[in-house]
C-alpha cells in the first residue's frame, strides 16, 4: 500500500486501480488470457493438419519438398534473435536504460522486417511455380492428387502468422517510439512487458511452423 | 430518502450530457447501457422475423412469402438472435453494469477494451446486416458446408461480420476475468462472490477459450470461398463433416455462454425475493464451473447422425448427459431456497419462477435427445426446436427480463409500473408454452425443422404454435413500454427497493460515477438475510 499511496498522482496509474502494481497484474493477466485466445485460434489450424496428415501423409512430404528448409531455417534463427532482443528490451525497460531499451526494440523490429522479406521471396517462388491454394493451383509436375490442401496449409497457416508479425511489428514500433520519449522506468513498462509476451508467442508459433511444414517429409 | 436523493443529484447519468459522451464514454455502466440499446434494438428485429416466420407456417404452401425469402428470413432470424441478442445479452448488458458493482470496484479491468468490445459488436453487426439484407444469405446461422461455400455472395460478409463479433465476445470475458481476479474490495473473497459473478465468470473462461475456435473456422470458411482451399471441400480431398466439428466445439459451449449467465442472474433473484440465505451456495458456484468444464466435451451430439463413429457417439452422448448433473443440483438448489422463504412474487420473481418451469423441460428434453437412438428419430425436427427454444427463449430471454426489472431501479433510478410487468410477464409465460409446447408435439410426429411447407395434417399444430408466438410477441412490445414509460414516468426509486444484500444495493440509485462513494469494505457473505 505503500507504494500505491507514494504514486498515487502518477499519470500512468488509471483511475479505477489503487497502485501501479494492482494494474501490472491486471495487465498481465489481461495479455496471458489474449495469448491463450491466440493459441486456441492457431489450434484450429494444427488439429486440421493433424487429421489431414493423418489420411494423406504422403501429400504432406510431398509438399515439403518443395519447401526450402534453408529459408525457413534461417527464419526461426532471425526469429529467435528478436525474441532475444525483446527479452532484452524488457530487462533494459525494467532497469531504466533508456537508449538500450530503444535498440533492442529497434533490432526486434529489423528482424521483423527480415523475416518478411525471406517470406516475400519464399511466397513469390510458390506463386511462380503455381504452388497456390486450392483451386488456384496450377503446378503440372503434382504426384499427389490434393497436393492443392498442402498449399492450403501452407499458405493459410503462415499467412495468419504473418498477420501476427506484422501486427507485432506495428506494437514494436508503438513501445519503441514510447521508450524513446522516455515513458518507462522500472516503475512503469507494463507495455513494453506485454508486447514482449505477444512477440514471444509469434516466435513460438513459427518454432511450431517450420518443423510441421519444411521438415515433415 | 433525503440522502439518496442528494447523491442522485450528481450519478453515471448526468455526469457528462450528449451523445459523443456516450459513445466515448469508459464507464462500464454506461457501456452496458450502450450494450442494452444494441441488444433491443436487434432483439425487436429478430422477434420481428421471428413472427413473419410464423405467419408463414400459418398454413401449409405459401403465405406471405417463397421458399427462398423463408430461408432468408430463418437466417436473418437464427444469426440475430444468437450472435447479436443471447451471447452479448447477459454479460455484456447486465453484467457489464453489475459485475464491478457486485465485487465493490470502479470499474471493470481495462474501460478502452471494454467500449472496444462494443464497437466490435456494432462493426461486426452492421457487417451481417448489410449483407443479410442485400445478399438475401440463406445458410441459416450455422453456415454448414458445402452450401455455405457455393450459396450467395454475401456468406462471406456474414462469416467475417460474426468474426468481428466474436472478437467482442472474447474481449468482453478477457475483462470479466481479470476484473474478478484483480479488482475485487477489501474482504470480497472468492467465496463471497454474488452467483451471478461466478456465473459471469464461467461464462467468461467459455468465450475467452471457445470463440478462438469459431474465429478460425469462420476464417477458414471466407478462405474456402475466396480462395477455395479445399480443407472442407471433398473434391479437393478435405472434409465437410470437419466444419461441423470445429464449428460445434465453438458453438455448443457457446450454449453454456448463452445460458449460465442466465442462471446466475436467477440465482439472485430467488434469494432476492425469498429473503433468504441461498441454499447451497458453493454447490451453485461450483456447478457453473462445472457446467463451464463439461461444455468442452459435448458438441459431438450434434453429429450423431452425421457419420461420427458409434464409440465416439456412446461417448459424447453420456458426457452429454453429465451436463445434467450440475444444472440438476442448480435447480434443486433453487427451490430448495424457495423452501419456507418469504416469497415475494414482484414481476423479477415471477420471471425466476417461469424460468425454473421451462429451463427445466429445456434440459429435461435435452437429456431426451442426448440419448443416441431417440435423437435419431428426433434429429433435425421440431422436437430439437422446442427444446432450445425452452432452453434459449424459457431460459435466458426469461432471465433477462427478470434481470430488467430486478435492477431497473438501480440502473436508471426510477421504478416501472409492477402491474404491466406482471401482464408482461403472463403473456410471455403463457405464449410461450403455446408456441413451443406443440411444436414437441410435431417433432415427434416427424416434422422436419427449417422446412418451408409441411403436411396438411401438421396444420392444426402450427396454427396453435403461430398464434402462441404473436402473444409473446405482444408481450415483449408491452414490456418495451415498461421500460420507456418507467423511465420516463417511473417514480424516483429507492436506493434497495427488493432489500437485497449484495453491494450493488449500498450505492445510491442511480449509482455515482466510480459507483461507491467509499470503497466498500466486505466482512459477510452475499445472502446474509436469516
Amino acid at each position: 500500500m505503500s507504494t500505491a499511496n507514494s504514486h498515487s498522482h502518477n499519470s500512468n496509474l488509471a483511475h479505477h486501480f489503487k497502485s501501479l502494481d494492482q494494474q501490472f497484474d491486471a495487465a498481465k493477466l489481461g495479455v496471458w488470457l489474449f495469448l491463450a485466445t491466440e493459441i486456441l485460434m492457431f489450434g484450429g489450424l494444427f488439429v486440421g493438419y493433424i487429421i489431414f496428415h493423418g489420411l494423406y501423409p504422403e501429400m504432406f512430404a510431398e509438399g515439403a519438398k518443395h519447401l526450402d528448409w534453408r529459408l525457413g531455417a534461417t527464419n526461426t534463427l532471425v526469429l529467435l534473435l528478436s525474441s532475444f532482443t525483446m527479452a532484452s528490451g524488457v530487462q533494459y525497460a525494467q532497469t531504466n536504460q533508456k537508449k538500450k531499451c530503444v535498440t533492442a526494440l529497434v533490432i526486434t523490429f529489423l528482424c521483423g522486417c527480415a523475416f518478411l522479406l525471406i517470406k516475400y521471396f519464399e511466397y513469390s517462388h510458390k506463386i511462380h511455380d503455381g504452388l497456390l491454394p486450392g483451386k488456384f493451383f496450377s503446378n503440372h509436375e503434382a504426384e499427389h492428387a490434393n497436393l492443392a490442401m498442402y498449399f492450403s496449409f501452407y499458405f493459410c497457416m503462415t499467412g495468419l502468422h504473418a498477420s501476427h508479425v506484422i501486427a507485432g511489428m506495428c506494437l514494436i514500433a508503438w513501445v519503441a517510439v514510447r521508450a524513446s520519449k522516455g515513458q518507462f522506468n522500472s516503475e512503469f513498462y507494463t507495455p513494453v512487458e506485454g508486447v514482449g509476451l505477444f512477440w514471444h508467442l509469434v516466435d513460438l508459433i513459427w518454432i511450431y511452423l517450420f518443423p510441421l511444414l519444411y521438415l515433415v517429409g | 430518502m433525503a440522502t439518496a436523493q442528494v447523491v442522485s443529484e450528481k450519478n453515471y447519468l448526468n455526469e457528462s450530457k450528449g451523445l459523443w459522451s456516450w459513445l466515448t464514454t469508459l464507464d462500464h455502466k454506461r457501456i452496458g447501457l450502450l450494450y442494452m440499446v444494441a441488444v433491443l434494438t436487434f432483439f425487436l428485429l429478430g422477434g420481428l422475423f421471428a413472427m413473419l416466420l410464423r405467419v408463414e407456417l400459418f398454413a401449409p404452401g405459401k403465405t406471405i412469402m417463397d421458399a427462398s425469402q423463408y430461408n432468408q428470413v430463418m437466417t436473418l432470424h437464427g444469426t440475430i438472435m444468437v450472435f447479436m441478442v443471447i451471447i452479448p445479452g447477459i454479460p455484456a448488458f447486465l453484467g457489464n453494469f453489475i459485475l464491478p458493482l457486485h465485487i465493490g470496484a470502479k470499474d471493470v479491468a481495462f474501460p478502452r477494451i471494454n467500449l472496444l468490445s462494443w464497437y466490435c459488436l456494432i462493426t461486426g453487426a452492421s457487417i451481417a446486416f448489410f449483407s443479410l439484407f442485400k445478399n438475401g444469405v440463406d445458410t441459416g446461422w450455422t453456415f454448414y458446408t458445402p452450401y455455405s461455400i457455393q450459396t450467395s455472395n454475401g456468406t462471406t460478409f456474414v462469416v467475417l461480420g460474426a468474426f468481428v463479433m466474436g472478437f467482442s465476445s472474447i474481449l468482453t470475458g478477457l475483462n470479466f476475468i481479470v476484473t474478478i481476479h484483480t479488482l475485487r474490495a477489501p474482504g470480497m473473497s472468492f467465496w463471497r462472490l454474488p452467483l451471478f459473478v461466478w456465473a459471469l465468470y464461467s461464462t467468461a473462461v467459455i468465450q475467452v477459450l471457445a470463440t478462438p475456435i469459431l474465429a478460425i473456422t469462420l476464417l477458414l470458411i471466407a478462405a474456402e470461398r475466396l480462395l477455395g482451399i479445399g480443407i472442407f471441400d471433398p473434391k479437393l480431398g478435405g472434409d465437410p463433416v470437419l466444419f461441423e466439428h470445429f464449428f460445434w466445439f465453438y458453438s455448443h459451449p457457446a450454449v453454456y455462454i448463452m445460458i449460465l449467465p442466465a442462471m446466475g442472474v436467477v440465482s439472485e433473484l430467488i434469494t432476492a425475493f425469498s429473503h433468504k440465505t441461498i441454499f447451497g451456495y458453493k454447490a451453485i458456484a461450483m456447478s457453473s464451473i462445472g457446467i463451464a468444464a463439461v461444455s468442452f466435451f459435448v458438441w459431438g451430439h450434434h453429429l450423431f447422425v452425421a457419420g461420427q463413429s458409434e464409440v465416439a457417439g456412446i461417448v459424447f452422448s453420456f458426457i452429454t448427459m453429465l451436463v445434467g448433473v450440475p444444472t440438476a443440483i442448480k435447480t434443486f438448489n433453487w427451490i430448495a431456497t424457495l423452501y419456507k422463504g418469504s416469497i415475494q412474487f414482484q414481476s423479477p420473481m415471477l420471471f425466476a419462477l417461469g424460468f425454473l418451469f421451462l429451463f427445466t423441460i429445456g434440459g429435461v428434453t435435452g437429456i431426451i435427445l442426448a440419448t443416441i437412438g431417440v435423437d435419431v428419430h428426433f434429429h433435425d425436427t421440431y422436437f430439437v426446436v422446442a427444446h432450445f427454444h425452452y432452453v434459449m427463449v424459457g431460459g435466458t430471454l426469461m432471465a433477462i427480463m427478470g434481470g430488467i426489472y430486478y435492477w431497473f431501479p438501480k440502473i436508471f433510478g426510477r421504478m416501472y409500473n409492477e402491474f404491466w410487468a406482471r401482464v408482461t410477464f403472463v403473456l410471455i409465460f403463457v405464449g410461450f408454452n403455446v408456441t413451443f409446447y406443440p411444436q414437441f408435439v410435431l417433432g415427434s410426429m416427424g416434422m422436419p425443422r427449417r422446412y418451408y411447407d409441411y403436411l396438411p395434417e401438421y396444420t392444426s399444430l402450427n396454427r396453435i404454435s403461430s398464434v402462441g408466438a404473436w402473444t409473446i410477441g405482444t408481450g415483449f412490445l408491452i414490456a418495451l413500454f415498461v421500460i420507456i414509460h418507467g423511465l420516463l414516468k417511473g417514480k424516483k426509486a429507492e436506493m434497495n427497493p427488493w432489500g437485497a444484500k449484495t453491494l450493488e444495493w449500498t450505492t445510491s440509485s442511480p449509482p455515482p460515477h466510480e459507483n461507491f462513494i467509499n470503497e466498500p469494505i466486505v466482512t459477510a457473505g452475499p445472502y446474509e438475510y436469516r
